[in-house]
């Protein structure tokens, strides 16, 4: 018997998507049966009143958690979210009901004795629920009261050498897409550039330093899988800078219908015999293709690496092998100022450990100013934007390119710094009046 | 209950402390195919929707069937996804991006089992435990924020809106019938957590009410400064108020100038915004974040307002599916959503999918609006 009646959650168990009330109910009822029998740290009923409280949130259309309040585990500043119900005494043992950010592995692989043991400790000293993973990429832990933080961190690092993620005014924990382990489209190794510069920058992770969140996230290619462009302050996009590795032959069976069409992506609807014109060489962007004879060409200058013709046939082209990343900063959600997309930094650079010039040239010269610069709750692209690109490049010492523009502006109202102008801006209004009457 | 120490001495907090280790390393985990085949992939291939294999230099194949789930999962599901995982894939799974569970195998054989078995288990409601899908040109996995189910500034629910919205768009998860992949994406408020504005269709939570004023309480609970160097209008400035013959820090708000973006909320818990009636749903489209093709762009609003219609919202349902319905049968193969509306016209695709068009739609905050009217004669009728 159900502790709270649900009946409008109840109406979100039937339909074939996998039902969240049906799940969270699950775990309520192997908690009631503790078939191991466990002496659970936080309330045996926490899933049940879960439930209630989110019943009641259904049935007043707003929601009854209270801001964070400051909660963590010693030393750190970020890693813990505090979560507080507005009604305890309706669902007491949600009462206090905080997350947990806990660092994925790279590329989110996964040996089920490692999870399982993850699991073993948030049984015990947590909800049972979590989010798998959350929006930035780590594994979140829903649902926990304040003396099991330090417990939780405990059996994280000595049982599971593993860390927690970040929040608040930090590095975020990174994130990356599966890269080379499973795709043949990665240009570098994302899962070991983010493994990597995690463990790096742990310092700008854990202890909150910075005027407002700052992400980094990896793609592998410019499908962006990960979504870097859109969502983080630093982004690393895969490319290459010689020929598409084109195989005659295999273009010769697309043509001919041999294989199917973009990886078979297409093969629940008849959309008709492959055309080669009309699915690719027509709708590239640059027009850098063209079939001489039964010979696919592809000037390789016009082409700007979208991907299309990749994806399209990928038993037929390939990447590049000259392999790197490009770089573009300044990603945001809306808040505050309106949403930004990243804006192209550096179009290649070579993305080999210890990556010494990403880290000395990029990463910490745009720290260093955005920490003395940035106002409170300002992301890099905001400040980027009110100071302008000009200043970007300044502190990275990158020059100027027409990749870094769109289109160059519109208007003359250039700022014209005084050592660009032959002999400064200092004039002698008497030596000017020699020739010019007042 | 009694309390079981881990080992930490809360006396002590830095004896026997581990800190700043970072995450396991990744390749603890690789499952033996993935370890070998590592930067030797060649080719991939979408075998039905939801499995792919990839073959390698080596030879090597690995096969992958990729299921949906809630993202909020129990430890109860998740050891029955370890299960599985164990019986067919030597005991490793990986998660995607989009909160999907990715099983692998070196068998075409062991993957066809692997697929009947996940395809066999159901919640006693009667939904798919682990629905195999969410590859090619259809709809992979919604994405989504925690809405209010855990957090304090949503102005709907997370999981409730996307279990809805999946529930109507269910067979576009298990087949590959689009003109190409769309992606649809949930955040509960305009903190956009889970960053959705680049996405082919857009679900995004919002307040239309001004914060209310706690002005007993203010100055206690917040830093009024911080409360009013939040708002991104300047809308909100100090002010003193007199209850029950007390003289009271507080702030007042010049009303017609909030956003509603709850961002002093997130400063100050004395200033909240939700409300039954005045929160409820945008709906955005057209949005991409890949560079194929087109470069990556943000998703417009469409619907300016939807009501929260809990537990199923239908309004909200049932406009997302015209829109995918509508997109599905206009718009050219490899043809992105937002793609697809800025080749018709946006004109014709307020028609096509019966949407009305209203003043909310037309851009006005800051600099950007002016960029987005339109500066020519050419425009359809």
């Amino acid at each position: 018997m159900a502790k709270h009646e649900t009946p409008m959650l109840d109406q979100l168990e039937s339909g074939p998507w996998p039902s969240f009330v049906s799940d969270i109910k699950a775990e309520a009822e192997s908690r009631a049966k503790n078939e191991k029998g466990l002496d659970y740290q936080i309330p045996q009923d926490c899933c049940d009143d879960l439930l209630g409280v989110l019943e009641l949130s259904y049935k007043h259309g707003r929601t009854h958690w209270k801001h964070g309040g400051i909660v963590g585990v010693f030393g750190y500043g970020g890693g813990v979210i505090g979560r507080y119900c507005d009604q305890p005494e309706m669902f007491p043992a949600v009462a206090h009901f905080h997350t947990m950010r806990v660092n994925q592995p790279s590329g989110k692989f996964y040996s089920t004795k490692f999870l399982g043991d993850l699991l073993d400790i948030w049984e015990l000293r947590g909800s049972g629920l979590t989010n798998m993973h959350g929006s930035t990429g780590d594994i979140v832990f829903l649902g926990t009261t304040t003396p099991q933080l330090e417990e939780v961190f405990f059996d994280l690092t000595h049982k599971l050498d593993t860390d927690l993620g970040g929040s608040g005014s930090n590095l975020r924990t990174p994130s990356c897409c599966i890269g080379q382990a499973r795709c043949e489209f990665a240009c570098y190794d994302t899962q070991a550039i983010c493994h990597y510069m995690t463990n790096e920058y742990q310092d700008e992770l854990h202890r909150p330093a910075f005027p407002y969140k700052f992400k980094f996230k990896f793609d592998g290619c410019p499908n962006c899988c990960v979504a870097s462009i859109a969502r983080s302050d630093i982004s690393y996009i895969g490319t290459w800078r010689d020929d598409i590795r084109i195989d005659q032959e295999a273009v010769k069976a697309y043509i001919g219908g041999e294989i199917p069409p973009n990886a078979g992506a297409h093969a629940g609807r008849d959309w008709g015999p492959f055309d080669i014109h009309k699915e690719v060489i027509d709708i590239c962007p640059t027009g850098c293709m063209r079939m001489d004879g039964d010979k696919l060409e592809i000037n390789t200058p016009e082409c700007t690496r979208c991907m299309h013709c990749i994806n399209v046939m990928p038993k037929a082209l390939r990447i590049g092998n000259d392999r790197g990343c490009s770089i573009l900063c300044g990603a945001k959600a809306p808040i505050l100022d309106g949403a930004q997309m990243a804006s192209l930094l550096i179009p290649f650079i070579k993305v080999e450990e210890p990556y010494d010039e990403l880290k000395e040239k990029v990463i910490e010269p745009i720290w260093d100013w955005w920490m003395e610069e940035g106002k409170n709750r300002e992301r890099l692209g905001e400040l980027i934007k009110r100071q302008g690109f000009q200043k970007l490049l300044d502190v990275t010492g990158i020059k100027a390119i027409p990749q870094h523009v769109a289109e160059p502006r519109s208007n003359p109202y250039i700022f014209w710094k005084e050592e660009e102008v032959p002999g400064g801006w200092k004039r002698d209004i008497n030596e000017f009046r020699k020739y010019h009457q007042r | 209950m009694a309390f079981i120490s881990s080992g930490y001495n809360p006396d002590k907090p830095m004896a026997n402390r581990i800190t700043d280790i970072g995450p396991k390393k990744f390749d603890n985990f690789y499952p033996p195919v993935i370890a070998k085949n590592k930067g030797k992939w060649k080719s991939h291939e979408i075998l039905a929707p939801g499995v792919l294999v990839h073959t390698s230099e080596t030879g090597d194949e690995c096969y992958t069937v990729r299921v949906g789930t809630c993202r909020l999962m129990s430890i109860t599901l998740l050891r029955e996804a370890m299960a599985i995982a164990d019986k067919h894939c030597d005991g490793y799974l990986r998660f995607t991006t989009r909160n999907n569970i990715e099983f692998m195998t070196e068998s075409k054989e062991k993957c066809d089992a692997l697929k009947n078995d996940l395809m066999s288990r159901k919640h006693p409601g009667g939904s798919y435990k682990f629905p195999v899908g969410g590859t090619g040109a259809g709809i992979t996995n919604c994405i989504h924020t925690q809405g209010w189910i855990h957090c304090h500034t949503p102005a709907t629910d997370a999981s409730g809106t996307v279990k809805a919205t999946m529930d109507v768009l269910f067979d576009q998860f298990t087949e590959m019938k689009l003109p190409a992949k769309l992606r649809v994406s949930m955040a509960c408020c305009l903190n956009m957590c889970g960053a959705v504005h680049c996405s082919d269709i857009a679900i995004l939570g919002y307040h239309r009410k001004p914060p209310i004023i706690d002005h007993e309480y203010i100055d206690k609970m917040c830093e009024i400064p911080l409360a009013v160097a939040a708002c991104p209008t300047a809308a909100i400035k100090p002010a003193k108020i007199e209850i029950g013959g007390k003289k009271l820090n507080t702030v007042s708000i010049k009303e017609e100038r909030c956003m509603f973006c709850g961002n002093c909320y997130t400063m100050c818990p004395s200033m909240p915004l939700a409300d039954d009636v005045g929160d409820g749903i945008v709906l955005m489209a057209g949005g991409k974040i890949s560079n194929r093709i087109s470069a990556p762009k943000f998703s417009k609003v469409v619907v300016a307002f939807i009501p929260n219609e809990q537990p199923r919202w239908p309004t909200l349902t049932s406009t997302i599916k015209r829109m995918v319905d509508v997109y599905s049968g206009d718009a050219n193969k490899y043809e992105r959503f937002g793609d697809w509306a800025e080749r018709i016209g946006w004109e014709k695709f307020f028609e096509k999918c019966e949407l009305e068009f209203t003043h909310h739609l037309i851009d006005d905050f800051r600099d950007p609006a002016y960029y987005t009217w339109r500066q020519t004669t050419q425009f359809k009728f």
